[in-house]
């Protein structure tokens, strides 16, 4: 029995499939969505969704956080954004580094929430640089 | 009686303004079918978002204080969030909206409570400044009748969320034309917060309870801000279609009655070009009679 697997952006559904596995990027580490999974619901970081089929990874999006919700014979992903790990264009994600950092820098000492908020994106912004890097090495 | 010239330019001027409905019906018409599109698209989203709050709320239960977000605050500011359209040429798209929240505004004020608005579309904006001046928050800009970025339902939920965070307002109702056909728009009016909690209606598709990570209150502070966002992303995607809508029909009836009016000018120029002829052969036959 497979996984209904479906990545959604609030414009719309991005992709669904039904795969033998899922491992998704958890706020606190990756969790794999497989059939009988318990029920869990979880956030997520920036990182890489990796759908299984035969043993094999067949398919890689990258997402920039969102929510997670996951059931025995479903997996639910709600991603603020998402695409496939090919259409990273890298120095695009370079230079957008660049300037969280140049924010990060400018933002008061004592505004916590605005640093947090940041740090999270420069967390995804360079869990997807690696991702591009790791699936075309040529750059 | 005009003269031949003057209905002749009259003729050309109804001609040309018939043009011009025409093509805005045609415009609003594609425009219509887009949004709907983009409206179909958005549903999973809003969809998914439910399901996981409402399993949300029923595990956090009793749990203590719940997020403002989810309660409202424990003041009696209400803040009204109109959503309109930017431009007119739309029927009774804007003027409808503004008089179902006058109502609301006093059904409101007669329950005790203190009304703040927040127009979102220059239309709304115009009106509310005209009457309800001292209830304004600010005045924000709409769509322009492109199409509904996410990232403006996200600015404008962060806005909201801030007012809420801040004591400033404690509870939120949205306003906004509801599509339901490209004839008809519906005022309705949305509580955000707060959150009319949906019941659990899946519980027993599932015998297991779920787990959440990193925890319930951690995914509840993360989850309703996002949830506003969508609420007002899906509310701006209705009323953008409604405009679309309005707009078609109200130009559609504006082509049909040029047409008419074509028409009748046309007839009225014949009858005069007719009688002025007559009236010019009976004044040579009189005139060679008289010889």
């Amino acid at each position: 029995m497979p996984v209904q697997v479906e990545i959604i952006s609030p414009e719309k559904l991005l992709f669904r499939k039904e795969v033998e596995m899922a491992v998704i990027p958890g706020e606190e580490g990756d969790i794999a969505a497989m059939p009988d999974h318990a029920p869990i619901m979880l956030l997520l970081r920036g990182g890489v969704v990796s759908l299984y089929e035969g043993g094999v990874v067949t398919e890689r999006f990258f997402v920039s956080g969102g929510f997670a919700d996951i059931t025995a014979d479903r997996c639910t992903i709600l991603a603020d954004e998402a695409l496939p790990i090919e259409d990273i264009v890298l120095s695009e994600a370079e230079a957008r580094l660049e300037t969280l950092e140049m924010q990060l820098t400018n933002v008061a000492a004592d505004d916590i929430i605005d640093q947090d908020r940041i740090s999270r994106k420069i967390q995804s912004t360079r869990a997807a640089i690696e991702a591009a890097e790791a699936s075309h090495p040529i750059h | 009686m005009p003269s031949l010239k003057e209905l002749r330019a009259r003729i050309a001027g109804v001609k040309s303004q018939r043009k011009i409905t025409s093509a805005m019906k045609m415009v609003a018409a594609s425009k219509l079918r887009r949004f709907q599109k983009h409206a179909e698209a958005s549903r999973p989203y809003a969809a998914a978002m439910r399901r996981m709050l409402s399993e949300l709320a029923a595990a956090t239960e009793g749990q203590g204080e719940l997020p403002i977000l989810m309660e409202g605050g424990k003041g009696s500011t209400h803040l009204v969030v109109l959503l309109t359209s930017d431009f007119g040429l739309a029927g009774g798209f804007n003027a409808n909206l503004v008089r179902s929240v006058r109502q609301i505004v006093a059904r409101l004020e007669s329950q005790g409570e203190t009304v703040r608005i927040l127009p979102v579309g220059r239309k709304g904006g115009e009106a509310m400044a005209r009457i309800f001046p001292g209830k304004l928050v600010d005045r924000i800009e709409g769509t322009s009748g492109r199409e509904v970025q996410f990232q403006k339902a996200a600015d404008l939920g962060t806005r909201v969320t801030e007012l809420l965070a801040s004591g400033e307002v404690d509870r939120v109702t949205v306003v906004f034309n509801r599509f339901v056909n490209a004839m008809t728009q519906v005022p309705t009016e949305e509580a955000l917060v707060p959150l009319p909690v949906a019941k659990n209606d899946n519980q027993t598709d599932y015998t297991a309870q779920y787990e959440f990570e990193p925890n319930e209150a951690e995914l509840l502070a993360q989850l309703l801000p996002r949830n506003i966002q969508v609420q007002f992303f899906a509310a701006l995607l209705e009323s953008a279609a409604g405009e679309q809508g309005a707009r078609m029909t109200a130009m559609d009836n504006a082509t049909r009655n040029a047409g008419k009016a074509i028409d009748s000018l046309s007839q009225r120029y014949n009858r005069t070009r007719q009688s002025n002829i007559t009236k010019e052969l009976i004044e040579i036959i009189s005139g060679a009679e008289a010889v």
